[in-house]
């Protein structure tokens, strides 16, 4: 269950490589599209997202000295090899395994957050969070809420792998952002790319609230850009507009996003239909401003996301933008989601909003 | 002396014994008198000799194919092998009944295959094919049977399912009992204790198993678990450790522990087991042990060549009785294999199947409507209004050489035969989707402008 993808493998055999080209995957749905970081953040490097997070996690280590990191695995390098090295430089008593248990691991984490500690939790697949659901949900969530602002678990980040990633089926390939998105008090984004996921936990590290940050797995090596060494902080709940269009707005998150961008590009070129993509990044909270405004302008909306549609974030999103931008809308916001079917084994190019699904939607939305 | 060396040799060859009696090493017990422990013996007829000999080896087998396939990437997604416990399920299996309840964790072809389900059904699952025992949707993980409430993904989550299948057993009054597999690793699980609290509350006829193999994952015993002696540590439920590795030493336990539990609630088996193959097929097995140690687990300790020397020496196996054993089983792995190779893949509409029973209302049909066009549910707004601005792009439909563009592009970026077919697959619905929107607004559609 608590599988090792064959990179990975790979990875583990070549221990301290940058196990980034080498193996080829067989098929991916979506091609992802690197974007240039900010001339003002300085010099770059090319780095995948792994070692993008891991460089990010070395960081919050480096310059804060009550940061621990911690969950299964983590101490040899990870089952991704995000947290590669990190023992040896900061000790065991900062870098460290925990036994298998999530609820242990994520209630281990509160105390240790509330208690002072810059605490990054590890849940080895989002998909093992929900041992740890009522800890989150009910204990972190809650703590400056309920003690009236005497304590707070701002400290804790909560990091983990979700996301399709080609053969996980039921159990390695949920995303599960949306019952987060639905407790408040919890910060949940999603990075889709290495500049992205460095920054991000960069900014949850000194968030003064639990945050949880959901990485696309299967963007760990597939995704390569050249990202600042330094330290920089992405903001939390800002959306980012990655391509101007007049004629509808794409709203998505994670690997997603390049879907959504692909088909910007195919539908430009053959149909003529020029889209604005959005990519939300943060979840809770979500940029309504930007959303709405983009909605407001082009007057056509599509929603897409991995997580079954029904109570995905989209709808969340499409409720708020029907609500919001009723009277410039052309036609009916839209979500291509996944089906409403636990994540499939053998059916999992059918159960995915492929792009030819969303080129359909595209053009539905269009006639109307 | 020269009577028992000649007799040596003689015995090899020939099949004297139709029963011996085979030690084992003795059992630990933990809150449990000496006098009440199990046998540290246990008899063996040749019969029972010939099928525990060709489960294992049937195992054995079909676990290395399935590392055979996986590497050809017939098997996909993830993979647990289960060779060098083969003494655990099958020890377990010859001591217990059919209306004997029995869940595992993901490491379940083993016990699948003991629980009554052909070769050619769990490879078949494992391959996602039709023919397989959840009908291709589970794969490795997710394999039941009568009896045998699976295989599952999530570790320790399947420890409190057993104690309910207990409480199922003491309800209905049968003399049946359950069996709840998991690993060391799992046994860190927060639920674990508490299913040992609800069996030893409500005195259920549960036997929490702990298929001890040494390592959880990449973590060996030591540096997962403060305390290692895992046949402790439900405290006041009593716990035995068996020697996993020996067939009839684990059917005697679990004999005795099926009396046992009938009788005074719950117990607690710690089997100690080794694995030969990493924790799935994606992990080598060899960055947190050395080869060397693999190496002389399988030389030293293995289940089926222990078992199979100490029946040739008892004379209730003849060598050659063991080679057309391995002959037999060789030849049935290869055909299984075929039988399941050659069975379809399930078919696309299964992918709605056994979600909610009673189905969705037909308005919302899963499958064609959520989560791919919206245009559907646009039907009675366009009836009511019709918006073209001059300015705004006319789509004209997507006719079928665009959707062949669009195929073609999809299908050079990909390698894997499976996407291909996956892309004619999707190809077809999409314009079987197209040929429902074009029915019900014709309309709207605007054809070569």
């Amino acid at each position: 269950m608590i599988g090792v993808t064959r990179k990975t493998a790979r990875a583990l055999l070549s221990r301290g490589v940058n196990a980034t080209a080498g193996s080829t995957r067989t098929h991916m749905h979506f091609k992802f599209q690197p974007d240039d970081a900010p001339a003002e953040l300085g010099a770059t490097e090319k780095t995948n997202m792994c070692n993008a997070i891991k460089s990010a996690i070395d960081i919050q280590l480096a310059r804060d000295e009550s940061t621990i990191i911690f969950g299964e695995d983590v101490k040899f390098g990870g089952v991704f090899r995000c947290t590669d090295g990190l023992m040896d430089k900061y000790g065991s008593d900062r870098v460290f395994n925990t036994p298998l248990c999530e609820q242990g691991i994520a209630g281990f984490g509160i105390g240790a957050a509330v208690a002072g500690a810059c605490t990054i939790a590890e849940i080895q697949f989002a998909d093992y969070i929900f041992p740890a659901f009522d800890q989150i949900v009910n204990e972190a969530a809650k703590y400056r809420y309920r003690s009236g602002n005497e304590f707070d678990c701002g400290k804790l980040t909560i990091r983990s792998p979700c996301s399709a990633v080609g053969h996980g089926a039921h159990y390695h390939s949920q995303s599960p952002e949306a019952y987060f998105a639905h407790t408040p008090g919890l910060k949940v984004c999603v990075p889709r790319s290495p500049i992205q996921a460095k920054g991000l936990l960069l900014s949850a590290f000194e968030d003064d609230n639990p945050c949880i940050v959901f990485e696309p797995k299967i963007l760990y090596r597939a995704a390569e850009e050249q990202v600042p060494v330094g330290h920089y902080k992405i903001p939390l709940g800002k959306a980012d507009i990655l391509r101007e269009g007049t004629d509808m707005t794409m709203l998505s998150w994670g690997t997603q996003v390049h879907v959504a961008r692909e088909v910007a590009g195919i539908v430009e070129e053959e149909l003529g239909i020029s889209i604005e993509v959005i990519d939300l990044v943060s979840i809770a909270p979500w940029d309504r401003e930007t959303v709405c405004n983009s909605v407001s302008k082009t007057g056509r909306c599509i929603i897409t996301h991995e997580a079954p549609i029904t109570c995905g974030f989209g709808a969340e999103l499409q409720a708020t933008i029907t609500s919001d931008c009723f009277f410039d809308l052309e036609a009916p916001p839209a979500r291509v989601c996944g089906l409403d079917t636990p994540f499939p084994h053998v059916h999992e190019p059918f159960y995915m909003p492929t792009k030819w699904k969303l080129i359909q939607a595209v053009k539905a939305t269009m006639d109307a | 002396m020269l009577r028992r060396v000649l007799s040596a040799p003689l015995r090899s060859l020939n099949r004297f014994a139709s029963s011996a009696s085979f030690d084992f090493n003795p059992v630990l017990l933990h809150d449990i008198a000496p006098a009440d422990g199990p046998p540290s013996s246990g008899t063996v007829t040749s019969e029972e000799a010939i099928k525990y000999y060709t489960q294992m080896q049937t195992i054995r087998r079909m676990e290395l194919k399935a590392d055979q396939l996986y590497k050809q990437k017939v098997i996909r997604g993830f993979c647990h092998l289960y060779d060098g416990q083969e003494a655990c399920c099958v020890g377990m299996e010859n001591a217990i009944e059919g209306t004997d309840d029995v869940i595992t964790s993901y490491r379940a072809h083993g016990w699948t295959y003991v629980r009554g389900i052909p070769v050619k059904e769990v490879l078949a699952e494992l391959f996602g094919r039709d023919l397989g025992c959840a009908r291709g949707r589970g794969g490795s993980m997710h394999m039941y049977a009568d009896g045998f409430y699976g295989g599952n993904g999530i570790v320790g989550a399947q420890v409190p399912l057993g104690a309910g299948l207990a409480w199922n057993q003491k309800y209905t009054n049968n003399g049946g009992i359950s069996i709840s597999i998991y690993g060391d690793g799992a046994a860190s699980q927060g639920q674990i204790f508490e299913a040992y609290n609800l069996s030893k509350l409500w005195k259920l006829p549960a036997i929490f198993v702990c298929e001890n193999n040494q390592y959880g994952m990449g973590t060996s015993v030591d540096r997962h678990s403060a305390s290692t002696e895992f046949y402790k540590r439900a405290g006041y439920i009593p716990g035995i450790l068996v020697d996993g590795m020996d067939v009839v030493a684990v059917r005697e336990a679990t004999k005795w522990a099926k009396k046992f539990v009938l009788e005074n609630g719950p117990l607690l088996i710690e089997l100690k087991t080794y694995r030969y193959h990493g924790h799935s097929m994606s992990d080598p097995g060899t960055s947190y042990r050395t080869r060397d140690e693999v190496q002389s687990m399988k030389k030293t300790l293995d289940p089926i060549t222990g078992f199979r020397k100490r029946c040739i020496d008892a004379g209730l196996l003849t060598a050659d009785q063991v080679k057309s054993i391995d002959k037999e089983v060789k030849k049935l792995i290869e055909a299984e294999t075929g039988e399941a190779l050659s069975s379809p893949e399930p078919s696309m509409d299964g992918i709605a199947h056994n979600i909610v029973k009673g189905g969705f209302s037909k308005k919302k049909s899963i499958f064609s409507l959520n989560g791919v066009i919206a245009s559907l549910s646009f039907s009675s707004h366009l009836e009511r209004k019709k918006r073209h601005s001059p300015n705004r792009y006319r789509p004209r439909s997507l006719s079928k050489s665009d959707l062949a563009t669009l195929t073609a592009h999809m299908s050079t970026t990909s390698t894997c035969k499976r996407a291909s077919r996956a892309s004619s697959g999707v190809t077809s619905y999409l314009l079987n989707q197209q040929k429902i929107c074009e029915s019900q607004f014709p309309s709207t559609h605007l054809r070569n402008p």
